[in-house]
């Protein structure tokens, strides 16, 4: 059941004793959101039916089709950065002709599937959070919830699966583009050749590379999904409660997306 | 149909519902009156398990719903229908597609079939060739017969009304009152109502309790309820210039005239 009694605590005593308070609620969210996550995917094997496949198919676009035009540009931008700043040091060398393995090995591993993870989180998830969070706001969950319509199955699973296949789909493009933006900026103005880049880059990236990055992508995915549906199924106090709802799960989306992102990265290539 | 036995309900150290006990009867209109914050909705909310009792149960048809179990919970919710305060509408769906999500998500209905019933249900709350608006281009009276239609479309048998009238004009209110009275009458449903609107509680309740500190200070039907010798009956009662005699005696009196002039 997702519609909470209110909550009330007595002051607490000292420092301590806050500590502590902290310490068990957040604990106890976390636990929340994990039990949510866990009746999310059970609830996979309804995407496909009659009643949601229209919004599995809307969150589709909302995630992916609405969120490319941002993740164009800074994945094509970081592309362009990368191979200016990498092609600027290497030339000291004579070693420029390197810029191609430096971006897309960077593009695959780390910078493509955390920029595109943190796009995602500040736009869709925030989105996320605000929605629900008014959803709860104005009763429409507790109204869900009445007439025995499981809100994790009518509006986290979409969700869900949306994230879960875009963040991976986004990530891929974002690489690319990051690659060609790289491409750009090595051949105009580094004097590379387009035939050096590509088999520089070709060369050193390994499938590995590829597979990991994808692989942080879908993880990334579901943290999102999962914070920013958890903070707005958490909204309490109206309005207010739904600006921090937002700005909570944007935060915690971001630090969890740094930290798995490490610990992946930790696992895979030590 | 519905018995609170000895509900208590805190929020911190504020006791909302004081041991509450009473029973609405099967094909009855139960309004609950009473002072902002008095437990009026927290009562209704009770009844639907949106929210547990510290302290007691409530029993719908024998079945204790406040420590069921998930399944008997989801099978007792759907003998009830519940308008909520804010109508509770999902704004990203046409009103036809509102009203018609409970048979969507809970029936093997044919699309045809649900079409139809969704246009029959807003016939019967008097909306017509609103099917494809969004609910954030209706009014709120009709934001309200909207929640209404989603309420009784799949023809519950207790129906819980949190607010009915409020924020609504005198006639629209009047309305919502008739349609209420209608589905009583009609369709023998069980209501629960809760209300600050005394002339609304008057008219559709079979009986009539104000909840006072979190208990019920009068319970009795609206003939004897505007006949209460309690004094905080009356006070609510005189503060709608509702009268033992009748309805608006207060503009007669000297400070009014006064106001007025």
């Amino acid at each position: 059941m997702l519609t909470r009694e209110p909550e009330f605590y007595p002051p607490a005593i000292n420092w301590l004793g806050l500590l502590g308070r902290d310490i068990w609620m957040t604990c106890r969210n976390a636990g929340r959101a994990l039990l949510m996550l866990w009746e999310g995917l059970l609830d996979l094997r309804f995407m496909l039916g009659n009643r949601a496949r229209p919004e599995v198919v809307y969150q589709l676009y909302v995630t992916g089709i609405k969120s490319i035009g941002v993740i164009s540009v800074v994945a094509m931008f970081t592309g362009m950065i990368l191979a200016l700043q990498t092609g600027l040091e290497l030339r000291k060398f004579g070693q420029e002709v390197n810029i191609g393995a430096a971006v897309m090995v960077s593009m695959l591993r780390e910078m493509g599937p955390f920029m595109t993870a943190l796009i995602l989180a500040a736009s869709v998830g925030s989105a996320m959070a605000a929605e629900l969070g008014t959803m709860v706001v104005s009763e429409e969950i507790a109204a869900l919830e009445v007439m025995s319509i499981r809100p994790v199955r009518f509006l986290v699973m979409p969700r869900l699966v949306a994230m879960m296949v875009m963040t991976p789909l986004m990530t891929f493009y974002a690489c690319m583009l990051g690659v060609i933006g790289g491409a750009l900026v090595g051949t105009t103005q580094l004097g590379v050749s387009l035939q050096a880049y590509i088999d520089n880059a070709t060369r050193f990236a390994e499938n590995k590379d590829l597979y990991v990055g994808l692989f942080k992508a879908f993880v990334f995915g579901i943290i999102v999904t999962t914070v920013s549906c958890h903070q707005g199924f958490s909204t309490t106090e109206g309005a207010v409660g739904v600006g921090r709802a937002t700005r909570r799960s944007v935060i915690i989306s971001f630090l969890s997306i740094l930290i798995v992102g490490y610990v992946i990265t930790r696992l895979f290539y030590v | 149909m519905i018995k609170f036995e000895h509900v208590t309900k805190y929020f911190g150290e504020r006791r909302v519902l004081d041991d509450l006990d009473f029973e609405v009867q099967r094909g009855e209109t139960f309004v609950i009156v009473g002072f902002s914050g008095a437990g009026k909705s927290v009562s209704l909310k009770h009844m639907i398990r949106l929210l547990t009792p510290d302290q007691g149960a409530v029993w719908v048809d024998g079945e204790d719903i406040s420590h069921a179990g998930q399944r008997d919970l989801v099978r007792l919710r759907e003998r009830f229908g519940v308008l909520f305060q804010s109508a509770a509408l999902l704004e990203w769906l046409t009103v036809g597609e509102n009203v018609a999500l409970p048979l969507r998500e809970k029936t093997d209905l044919d699309d045809a079939e649900i079409h139809r019933r969704v246009e029959e249900t807003l016939n019967m709350v008097n909306l017509n060739d609103i099917y494809l608006a969004h609910p954030s281009d209706l009014s709120g009276g009709m934001r309200k017969r909207v929640g209404l239609a989603r309420a009784i479309i799949t023809n519950p048998e207790i129906i819980l009304y949190d607010e009915p009238t409020s924020g609504l004009d005198p006639v629209t209110s009047r309305t919502i009152d008739d349609l209420i009275d209608r589905l009583r009458r009609e369709l023998k449903v069980t209501g629960v109502v809760v209300t600050h609107d005394l002339f609304s509680a008057l008219a559709i309740g079979t009986r009539i309790a104000m909840i006072h500190q979190g208990h019920f200070i009068e319970l009795s039907t609206p003939a004897d309820f505007i006949k209460s010798r309690h004094q905080v009956v009356q006070d609510f009662l005189e503060a709608q210039y509702i009268t033992k005699k009748g309805a608006w005696e207060a503009p007669r009196n000297e400070t009014h005239q006064q106001s007025i002039t």
